[in-house]
């Protein structure tokens, strides 16, 4: 089976890199939030760009798959448009910006609004998988670390934002602990969707291409946002809501609309505000739906 | 003369068990299906339809699974009761291989349920790198018909009953003294003719005599 | 009113068309051919050569010319096409001692079995502009000395006959050298993923890393035991036949640095090796990665590792140009999700500041 338009194999990936990442994958689910070395290869995107996510699309993705990328939220940010050509170029499969019809969904800094479900895959692409980089550099000393449960450092450093600032000033990329056992990267997604991933019902998989892991969260595990009992953790909240559909629920954006100062708050996550609004919401800005290109 | 190839049903001894139809499309449809066993752990899921056979004493399921996950990289152990030529020649043909000369060095194993008291010799990993622990995929006559077992953990909203044929005995109270040293353990695919169970190391599995 | 930008898949099919006007520049000037770059731009396709890991001077060529003669840009071309070929054999190593040399000079004697080659080498002109250039001339052809038969003994092996440098320490048998492309880097990492890490690790970053030994921030005293350059043939040994086929020549440049050692508990003063080895003619970066490589060596002779380049997890994590270059330019793409958290965050520490001065101003 080869790629619809290319000389490669389907889904780029030769089979035996396939293999190697697929077994990665499932040692990755065995050991919730452990983050699993794999020989990850030079792809033809630069790392940073997603590569680790998507390794670990490739590795998953098959004919009957509808794909759907976001990047900050949105379907249509540039890098999203590149990796979802990408898959329509070398896989050949359905692709979708609508969150309930995908069956696998490639991220980069957000977790969609809508409630995922068992016939869903979640792939986060991940920059820095070790949580504990920020507070020891060598890679000999966090795997020890982690191996004995050994994370003081983090509570520590947590703890110094609070003595100084008087709050944990950490609001994205905030550190999760999985299942009671391994800290863990929950990637750079803002800490309003942390709480997303505690016993999601989709699987959860995280690719990081330049540092060569690959971790996981299985379905329904526990996942929750390091804090202290006297500083709870909490997530980003606005005054107002979202200017197109109204929403005060969903993450927003702001957009800078003059060099006045003015500003407006929109969904990040582009396939939320737009359900709401077809479903009749509509916020102070928003056009009558139907009569923007959106 | 060279004998005109027969058209019996029975193979000759030297043409392997036949490999996937497609085998791009097949590993990848056996893959999702073993990543779904393992992620929900203790719901089977149907993989019997990927092989029309696999070579004896392998089931077409079991066979399905081997031609999904080993390669060149993969040192496989072959428990006694599997070990036989058919099986040895398939995995040398599709898969390429190595037969691991002891189960330590393996980084998957076949066995029968009947052997699984033999869990203890697998390799574990270590607390640095627990990812370098053994897969054991383990026949059974039926991943349904068994003693019942309630499973709770990662992968399970509230408890998940399942009962695979054969898994009784010892090997609960076994298999959680090998799982005690998390992250270490070892996880395990229940596999027979028709469909795969997963149990991943971390999920607290409770037999009936355990 | 507000209506978000859209057309992210216009706006990447417009770049990429102006992409490829800019590379071709003015049509009114001749299009550069593929055979051009290998021939006359020959120490750019090494480099991409070395650092993409691929010997193929007409690929590299071809990257030069699609990468605008950006060499990192280049390497990670060939990188990506090198990650999809099938690895259908391994050579056996190849022989630099019978290596046929075009260059090959010792600065530790002054004659040496076999001769000093100064060849093809930039080390004694003078830098200056050479305006002739600007017209397009064939340059005289150089006398060249029938390549005699003489043998090549390597300098290091020379010393090694008398005990006076650390002996070579070959793998153990059976032995399989590590392939960093092919299994995750692990800390402590042997020497020979180590090696293959700084062959194909960027010619500045070792540079300035062999630089900073030299200059103190480490302590390796070099000398420049060998360098040579030239071909040598490339061996496979294929199954049904048993015995090794020559497959190729490759072009290469050896470094054997030499570093004085003033002895440990448990070991003589000698001489103590340093390795590099390049794809194609780079003596800069041979010589750097042989420095770099003995560097790294520290724990080896109980040498206390205080030095970047004498740090491992250091060193072999910040040599790719391919993963620093695409970690680096990500900041290009959007972080405006991550962005506004920080926006939050940092009104509500300045409004928690101002209301605790206001506080304070009040009492």
């Amino acid at each position: 089976m080869n790629a619809p338009d290319t000389g490669y194999n389907f889904a780029y990936l030769d089979e035996q890199t396939k293999r190697m990442i697929r077994r990665a994958i499932l040692k990755a689910v065995a050991v919730p939030g452990y983050q699993v070395p794999f020989a990850g290869r030079e792809m033809p995107l630069p790392y940073g760009w997603g590569t680790g996510g998507i390794q670990v699309t490739a590795a998953v993705i098959g004919a009957d798959d509808t794909l759907k990328v976001i990047d900050q939220g949105a379907d249509d940010t540039t890098n999203a448009v590149s990796i979802r050509r990408f898959f329509q170029r070398t896989a050949g499969v359905a692709t979708t910006t609508e969150t309930e019809k995908a069956t696998l969904i490639q991220t980069r800094h957000r977790i969609p609004e809508a409630r995922l479900g068992e016939h869903q895959i979640l792939v986060y692409q991940v920059p820095i998988p070790e949580p504990l980089r920020w507070m020891e550099a060598r890679e000999s000393e966090t795997r020890k670390m982690h191996a004995l449960a050994e994370y003081g450092v983090m509570h520590v450093r947590l703890y110094e934002d609070i003595a100084h600032m008087g709050r944990i000033v950490k609001s994205y990329d905030y550190p999760v602990r999985v299942n009671g056992r391994y800290i863990m990267a929950p990637s750079p997604i803002p800490k309003f969707d942390n709480p997303k991933m505690d016993r999601m019902p989709a699987l959860q998989l995280f690719g990081a291409g330049r540092e060569k892991r690959i971790y996981a969260v299985p379905p329904y595990t526990r996942v929750e946002s390091l804090d202290f009992e006297d500083h709870p953790f909490e997530i980003q909240t606005w005054s107002e809501g979202c200017a197109l559909c109204g929403a005060t629920d969903s993450y927003l954006d702001e957009v800078v609309t003059d060099d006045r100062g003015g500003r407006m708050m929109v969904c990040s996550d582009t396939d939320h505000c737009d359900k709401r609004r077809a479903a009749g919401h509509s916020g102070p800005m928003a056009a009558p739906y139907g009569e923007t290109p959106r | 003369m060279i004998p005109f190839p027969s058209r019996d049903q029975t193979p000759a001894p030297n043409i392997p068990a036949p490999g996937f139809a497609d085998p791009v499309r097949d590993a990848q449809r056996c893959f999702r299906r073993l990543l779904a066993a393992l992620s929900y752990p203790g719901r089977p899921q149907e993989i019997g339809d990927l092989l029309p056979r696999g070579p004896e004493p392998l089931y077409s399921s079991t066979a399905a699974l081997c031609l999904t996950l080993f390669d060149v990289d993969t040192p496989v152990w072959l428990e006694p009761g599997l070990d036989t030529p058919e099986v040895r020649q398939f995995l040398s043909f599709h898969c390429g291989c190595p037969i691991a000369a002891h189960p330590g060095e393996a980084a998957f194993a076949l066995l029968p349920v009947a052997a699984a008291e033999r869990l203890a010799a697998f390799h574990v990993g270590t607390p640095e790198y627990p990812d370098r622990a053994a897969t054991l995929l383990i026949q059974t006559p039926s991943v349904t018909g068994g003693a019942p077992v309630a499973a709770t953990g990662p992968g399970i909203p509230e408890r998940q009953d399942f009962a695979v044929a054969g898994a009784n005995g010892g090997f609960w109270s076994r298999r959680a003294a090998v799982d005690a040293a998390f992250p270490c353990g070892l996880d395990i695919v229940f596999v027979d003719p028709r469909q795969i169970v997963g149990l991943p190391r971390g999920v607290h599995a409770i037999g009936e005599d355990a | 009113m507000y209506v978000a930008v859209k057309g992210g898949e216009a706006a990447i099919d417009n770049a990429h068309a102006l992409l490829a006007e800019a590379r071709r520049g003015d049509p009114a000037v001749p299009d550069l051919t593929v055979a051009q770059i290998r021939e006359q731009m020959t120490l750019a396709v090494d480099r991409v050569m070395a650092e993409g890991s691929l010997y193929d001077p007409d690929l590299a060529a071809l990257a030069l010319k699609q990468a605008r003669g950006d060499a990192v840009e280049a390497i990670f071309l060939v990188r990506a096409f090198r990650t999809t070929l099938p690895r259908l054999a391994h050579s056996l190593p190849v022989e630099t001692g019978e290596m046929r040399a075009k260059r090959r000079i010792s600065a530790t004697f002054k004659d040496i079995p076999g001769g000093q080659i100064l060849g093809p080498t930039f080390d004694y002109t003078h830098r200056l502009l050479d305006f002739a250039l600007l017209d397009g001339e064939t340059p005289p052809a150089a006398a060249s000395a029938a390549a005699g038969p003489e043998a090549m003994p390597r300098v290091v092996d020379i010393l090694g006959r008398e005990g006076l440098i650390e002996a070579d320490r070959p793998a153990p048998e059976g032995a399989e050298a590590g392939d960093l492309t092919r299994a995750p880097l692990e800390f402590p990492a042997g020497r020979d993923v180590r090696l293959q890490n700084l062959a194909r690790g960027d010619e500045g970053f070792v540079l300035g890393l062999a630089y900073s030994s030299q200059r103190g921030f480490g302590s390796t005293h070099p000398f420049a035991g060998e360098i040579r350059v030239g071909t040598v043939e490339v061996e496979i040994v294929p199954e049904e036949l048993g015995f090794p086929i020559v497959v190729g020549r490759v072009e290469l440049t050896e470094c054997q640095m030499i570093s004085q050692f003033k002895g440990s508990k448990t070991q003589p003063p000698q001489f103590t090796r340093g390795y590099g080895l390049t794809f194609g003619h780079n003596e800069r970066k041979a010589m750097a990665m042989a420095i770099v490589d003995r560097s790294l060596r520290a724990d080896e002779f109980d040498e206390e590792r205080r030095y970047p380049a004498q740090d491992e997890e250091f060193v072999l994590g910040h040599t790719d140009n391919v993963e620093a270059s695409g970690f680096l330019q990500h900041l290009k793409l959007p972080h405006y999700v991550d962005f506004q958290g920080e926006l939050v965050n940092i009104r509500a520490l300045r409004r928690a500041t101002q209301s605790a001065r206001k506080q304070e101003t009040a009492e």
